[in-house]
């Protein structure tokens, strides 16, 4: 792999997390318990749109021929999306599961961010200043949640475990050296992935701990998503999302 | 989370409260509206999603609707009216001395 071509992987990748997690979010828009509640989730998942776009941008600018933000996010089939299977995960219609999934993610993110910020890549480094702040937010979010529902009553700290444990096989992909180049990582463009694992573990583990829930031990999932391996609910969104688009070429309103 | 544990934060059963945004510094908080939270924390974070989403203040106060003591409508002829004809309470009556610019 040249090095251009990884930094297009790595910058993909990253965009993919941001958009497929803010398509999935966006479900919950006149979903969630309360309307002040469609907003905030909306909000988070406009933010991780926002995301997407910068990155997916980016990494059609460094494509000859460029391609457009429109492109990758459309026109690319399944296989083409690079995204962790913990993204593109069903929330079931579940609260405790899409705030588990949150307090994965931002947390994650946030770690993710905060070290990109000093990228070599000032694209990258750019990005990352913006959105750290929105993903410190998100956290906030979910942590307020999750120790509102782990310690709340017996269903909502049943509900909220259940939520958890469900979504932690998924964490692990995270955290996938083989997204990142290790050139990319020599060369400061790149975040090591397996350098998050630690302060990742710390911070949930603490949230987790405070809201009374147990943190889980159970095994990995087997996963794909960077090697564009994904499951069956992937092919749902993409036709949700992509249906429009590509009905209508060149649509615009 | 010590008091936490008998929340109850079921659909419907959140309490009502009223916010407060200073636009920026040096002016005071103003009404801005009310929404529905299961506690002062998450509505302070439900505010800034509803109130600050394009940028409108730089402080936010919550406060539960319930806690709020409110003069009554019927009260209003004893509050309001035996101010209307007191016309000395406005500093109308002076003459401002000349060479005097900011008064």
């Amino acid at each position: 792999m040249t090095s251009s071509e990884a930094l297009v992987r790595y910058v993909l990748a990253l965009g993919d997390d941001a958009l497929i997690a803010a398509q999935r979010m966006g479900e919950w828009i006149a979903r969630a318990p309360q309307i002040e509640e469609d907003v905030a989730l909306g909000n988070i998942a406009l933010d991780l749109l926002g995301q997407g776009r910068m990155l997916l941008t980016y990494a059609g600018s460094l494509q000859d021929p460029a391609l457009t933000e429109d492109d990758l996010a459309y026109f690319r089939d399944e296989r083409g999306f690079l995204n962790v299977q913990l993204v593109e995960r069903e929330h079931g219609g579940d609260f405790g599961v899409a705030i588990a999934r949150l307090l994965f993610l931002s947390t994650y993110l946030h770690e993710l961010y905060g070290r990109l910020v000093d990228s070599t890549d000032p694209t990258l480094a750019a990005v990352a200043a913006k959105a750290v702040k929105e993903v410190a937010y998100h956290h906030d979010h979910a942590r307020m949640w999750a120790l509102r529902l782990g310690d709340g009553t017996e269903l909502s700290h049943a509900r909220m475990q259940a939520a958890v444990d469900a979504e932690w096989p998924y964490v692990e992909e995270l955290f996938d050296a083989s997204h990142a180049d290790e050139a990319l990582v020599r060369d400061g463009v790149a975040v090591d992935p397996g350098a998050l694992r630690q302060p990742w573990t710390r911070r949930v583990t603490e949230v987790l701990t405070e809201a009374t829930l147990t943190v889980p031990t159970v095994e990995a999932a087997v996963t794909g998503g960077r090697r564009g391996i994904h499951s069956t609910r992937m092919g749902y969104l993409l036709a949700e999302m992509q249906h429009i688009a590509r009905s209508h070429p060149g649509a615009t309103w | 989370m010590s008091e936490g544990a008998a929340r109850r934060i079921a659909r419907g059963d959140w309490p009502l409260f009223e916010v407060f945004v200073r636009a920026k510094r040096g002016l005071s908080h103003v009404h801005v509206g009310s929404l529905h939270a299961p506690d002062a924390e998450m509505a302070l974070r439900n505010a800034r999603d509803i109130y600050t989403r394009r940028q409108e203040g730089v402080s936010l106060w919550v406060v539960r609707a319930a806690d709020i003591t409110a003069s009554s409508p019927e009260e209003k002829d004893a509050f309001f009216d035996p101010a209307a004809d007191k016309i000395y309470r406005h500093p109308t009556f002076y003459d401002i001395p000349e060479g005097v610019e900011h008064l």
